[in-house]
């Protein structure tokens, strides 16, 4: 299942070479699909600056950013109502994965569970079908809130 | 090895979200009579060829308070539509000068059981058409009046007291007349289709996912056995095409127009997966 993820890197840096200008804009930001995420891990940072746990648990529950409670139960964010159980608990998920992968999980975690998953991919122009205008070409979210979330999910460890 | 481990964690994980609908609450196991009386197939042996082994109804993933608004029809907020709708049917509109009951009498005798069997083949328009395009026919044809536009509050309610004459009857609908299997099989592809930033199909929730919550919502098999339904939400009747559309934003993706070729093969695909169900129109939904 895993095998084939792997040709995905084709494609992408197709979609890069049309993202150089906008990338230039923005001086040492990857840009969406512009790198293979490979064993199912991305080591690099993709901004070069450090990731805030605290904005990115912001992001985690921002129904418009991450909206990652959608799916995920978290019990740090236990005074959020209504935390779904399509995907796993995420409590002391940095125990179980390291850094480059969970930043490999939140850029297209595709690439790491397979096409079937239903987590989307926030860092990633590998979508469905006929994305509205407003989202058209965009990534769910920004490199800098990847960088933040991934701050944030190494903070949930088990004690 | 760590790697290793960790790959384990996560099929773990993901065996027992897949496998356990039951843990995250599930469908109940109730059954839905309507005022102690009507007794409605909430449950129902998938038809051959369906990729469940059962199909039951949205009802069953409501709250206790949802479920029982809906089984006493004085407090369903529904029926206040399915009684504009039977005025509507009596109602002379048109050049003509005709209503619907000038052609086809007292609605509640004339209507029992039809509305459990759409969307059937319409030979003159070469497509299937669902109530709502058939209450238009009739307009257009028989009352030279003007077709409603979507979602026309009048077009809601005449639907509501259509299908409501099927209250009980089993969802069935003839996949052997015209075209209509081809139909069939245009609505099951997008039914897989991933769409939107998403990317996600209308099987990723309600195949792969019903029985869990997304967010505050218990996902069901995503039936239609209960459309036009009252929705707590909207204080509104809600139409099966806008409820798709709806869905099909959430994915942010475009959505159809209402009744287009898309949203009707779509409408056919899933009316068929829920075979079986009993009519529940009104049914009342958050
Ligand atoms: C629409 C559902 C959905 C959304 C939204 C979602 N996920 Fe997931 N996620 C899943 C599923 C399902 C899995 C399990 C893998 C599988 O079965 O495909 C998963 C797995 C994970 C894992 C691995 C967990 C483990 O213990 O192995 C992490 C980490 C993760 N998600 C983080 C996130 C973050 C962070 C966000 C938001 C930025 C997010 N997810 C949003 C559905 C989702
Ligand atoms: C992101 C998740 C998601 C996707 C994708 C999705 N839906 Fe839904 N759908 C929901 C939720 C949440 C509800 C409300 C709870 C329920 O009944 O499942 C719902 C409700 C419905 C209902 C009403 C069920 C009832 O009993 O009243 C229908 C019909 C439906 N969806 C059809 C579809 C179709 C067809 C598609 C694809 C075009 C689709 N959905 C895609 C989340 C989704």
């Amino acid at each position: 299942m895993l095998k084939g993820l792997k040709n995905l890197g084709l494609p992408a840096s197709i979609v890069g070479l049309g993202l150089i200008a906008s990338a230039a804009a923005r001086a040492g930001t990857i840009e969406p699909d512009s790198l293979p995420i490979e064993d199912m891990s991305f080591a690099q940072s993709l901004t070069g600056t450090a990731g805030d746990p605290a904005s990115g648990r912001a992001a985690f529950a921002d129904r418009k950013k991450g909206n990652c409670l959608a799916c995920h139960e978290n019990a740090d964010l236990s005074k959020e109502l209504f935390h779904g159980d399509v995907g796993p608990s995420l409590d002391g998920v940095a125990s179980r994965w390291e850094e480059p992968q969970l930043r490999a999980i939140v850029m297209n975690s595709k690439a790491v569970f397979g096409e079937q998953t239903v987590m989307p991919g926030f860092y990633t122009l590998k979508v469905g079908a006929n994305v509205d205008d407003e989202h058209k070409g965009k990534t769910i979210l920004t490199a800098q809130e990847v960088e933040d979330v991934v701050s944030y999910l190494m903070t949930l460890k088990d004690n | 090895m760590a790697r290793i481990t960790k790959r384990l964690g996560w099929t773990l994980s993901a065996i027992i979200v897949a496998a356990t609908p039951a843990l995250s609450g599930g469908p109940v196991d109730e059954q839905l009579i309507i005022d102690g009386e009507t007794e409605i197939i909430t449950r129902a042996p998938a038809p051959e060829g369906h990729p469940l082994d059962e199909v039951t109804s949205g009802w069953l993933y409501r709250t206790d308070e949802t479920r029982a608004l809906e089984a006493d029809s004085f407090q369903n907020p529904g029926m206040l539509y399915v009684e504009q709708g039977e005025t509507i049917w009596n109602t002379v509109d048109g050049a003509a000068g005709k209503s619907c009951a000038s052609c086809h009498g007292d609605g509640k005798e004339f209507l029992k059981g039809i509305g459990a069997h759409y969307p059937k083949w319409d030979a003159d328009a070469k497509r299937p058409i669902n109530v709502e395009l058939q209450i238009n026919k009739c307009r257009e044809a028989n009352m030279q009046a003007e077709p409603y536009k979507f979602d026309a509050p009048d077009q809601r309610a005449l639907t509501t007291f259509i299908r409501h004459q099927s209250l009980g009857e089993p969802v069935s609908i003839d996949l052997t007349s015209g075209d209509m299997q081809s139909w069939w099989e245009k609505g099951k592809e997008t039914y897989y289709t991933r769409m939107g930033q998403l990317n996600l199909s209308c099987a990723s929730c309600h195949e792969d996912n019903n029985g869990n919550y997304i967010r505050a919502d218990h996902l069901s098999q995503g039936n239609v056995n209960g459309f036009p339904t009252y929705r707590l939400k909207q204080s509104e009747m809600v139409s099966l095409h806008n409820r798709f559309r709806g869905c099909i934003r959430d994915t942010r993706a475009a959505f159809p127009a209402a009744f287009s070729d898309e949203l009707m093969a779509l409408e056919v695909y899933v009316t068929w997966r829920g075979t079986g169900l009993g009519v529940e129109t009104p049914s009342v939904r958050q």
